[in-house]
């Protein structure tokens, strides 16, 4: 018998997951004994990284654009649909269009965080924001334009995807307008949801003096209800409201609806044992990177370790052996804090963060690592 | 124990900080006004989260209950 393994998603942890087992199993995909297929919903992989530079005219979209084909080992069966039920009882996959139902012995959930602007009135209206490709070349057109006024960067809601972005893009902001002689025109504000300017405490700590430092005004407690965008105000639940003449916006985050519906989890995240990454509603279905619902930062570095866990674990499955491998919440992220240095964190469910010193080292490491991300997506590093 | 009815119950035992309070924060963003939501948080740190957004946002922190893994709290939306 063929056992068969689906993961739908292309993203960091679906193609990275793939061609982990293609590697993992070569053996037994020659055999007959397996088969794999990765379910994406469009026929590229994207590197969503690229997005925080393109406002500043450091990227391009394409430059996080590739062919899934090129990227995935050719013993992965790839099959372009999107998925729209799952059915964990029958074990069974069915998608929009004529493509038929696809059965599974192993199904991994890598399908990622869906942006979910309709959530706040006024928001595709009022604000940019550099989480898709149409959005960060938008801002990039509205940034270049921009000479004076007051720039608001407002994380909408949390969990969303690199949160270390929101404060990357104000500090990019900040010295990018020093450097074109326009930062004492523009007023900066950062706005966040809770009672600190970072979900994690450590992290907080480090960015609140260097954001007090730079001039960069702060409003916590601010989680936006609603933007008027002729008046130019966004307005938070809290009762602040304040002015903009630039606002870019982080939008509310969701996963896909078929998991809610498959009673996986809520809004679109895999209820998962944080160390196995199996789901807790149902056997056979594991969940990684945005997708599972574990604590740890929705970022490519997660789900990258992610899938050598279910990789693992999924091959030892298969070959009857008991799975071993665990995720420790392991997370690496650079932290740009300018438009030539940056920072860099790493942490794990025991072991808190603690932020290098920011140096130019770091920030072309950071760099260095977006190039060679490709030899990641294939498996390679 | 409380007799406050709520109209709505969010679970975020298990959740790491800022989760308890951004759950309850997206569960108020949703509600009427008077509607009161429970959140269920096994986060010492919901402690002072819960209190503080409660007050700075204008909402009623009605009661917080307390049992041996997990604290409920009630907040009523204004």
């Amino acid at each position: 018998m063929t056992e068969h393994v689906v993961i739908v998603g292309g993203g960091t942890g679906g193609t990275v997951l793939a061609n982990d087992l293609a590697d993992r199993l070569d053996a037994e995909l020659d055999a007959g004994d397996v088969r794999i297929t990765l379910v994406n919903d469009g026929a590229d992989h994207v590197y969503k990284p690229v997005w925080l530079y393109v406002p500043f005219g450091q990227r391009e979209p394409e430059d996080g654009r590739r062919p899934l084909d090129e990227l995935v080992d050719d013993v992965v069966d790839l099959q372009i649909d999107r998925v729209t039920e799952i059915d964990t009882e029958a074990q069974r996959l069915r998608f929009d269009g004529t493509a038929p139902a696809v059965d599974y012995d192993y199904l991994v959930l890598a399908t990622g965080s869906t942006l979910e602007p309709e959530r706040i009135p006024g928001f595709a209206e009022g604000g940019y924001n550099y989480y898709s490709e149409a959005g960060s070349t938008a801002l990039r057109d509205e940034l270049l334009e921009f000479t004076e006024g007051h720039l608001v960067l407002s994380v909408i809601g949390t969990p969303h995807m690199c949160p270390a972005a929101p404060l990357e893009f104000v500090f990019m902001a900040d010295d990018w307008l020093r450097e074109r002689g326009l930062r004492e025109d523009v007023d900066i504000t950062y706005t966040y949801p809770i009672q600190r300017v970072h979900g994690n405490p450590h992290i907080a700590e480090w960015a609140r003096p260097i954001m007090d430092d730079r001039g960069i005004g702060v409003e916590t407690f601010f989680n936006a209800e609603s933007i008027d965008p002729e008046a130019k105000t966004i307005t938070s639940m809290e009762g602040t409201e304040l002015d903009y003449d630039l606002l870019v916006t982080i939008p509310p985050h969701g996963g896909i609806d078929p998991i809610e519906e498959a009673g996986l989890g809520d809004n679109g995240w895999v209820d998962v044992d944080k160390h196995t990454l199996e789901a807790q509603a149902v056997d056979n279905v594991y969940a990684l990177g945005d997708t599972a619902d574990t604590g740890v930062p929705n970022a490519g570095s997660v789900a990258h370790y992610q899938a050598g866990v279910v990789g693992q674990r999924l091959a030892s499955e298969i070959r009857g052996r008991p799975p071993t491998a665990t995720y420790d919440g392991k997370t690496l992220c650079f932290i740009e804090t300018g438009m030539d240095a940056a920072s860099f964190v790493e942490f794990d469910y025991e072991n808190q963060p603690s932020p290098a010193p920011p140096s130019e080292k770091l920030h072309w490491s950071k760099l260095a690592y977006n190039e060679s991300y490709w030899l990641t997506a294939r498996g390679l590093l | 124990m409380t007799d406050i009815e709520p109209d709505e119950t969010v679970d975020a035992r298990g959740a790491a900080c800022p989760g308890p309070l951004m759950d309850l924060i997206g569960q108020i963003r949703d509600a009427e006004a008077g509607d009161v939501v429970r959140l269920l948080s096994d986060s010492d740190q919901s402690l002072t989260d819960v209190p503080e957004w409660a007050e700075e946002a204008g909402n009623e922190l009605l009661d917080i209950e307390e049992f041996d893994d997990h604290n409920a709290f009630y907040v009523e939306k204004s």
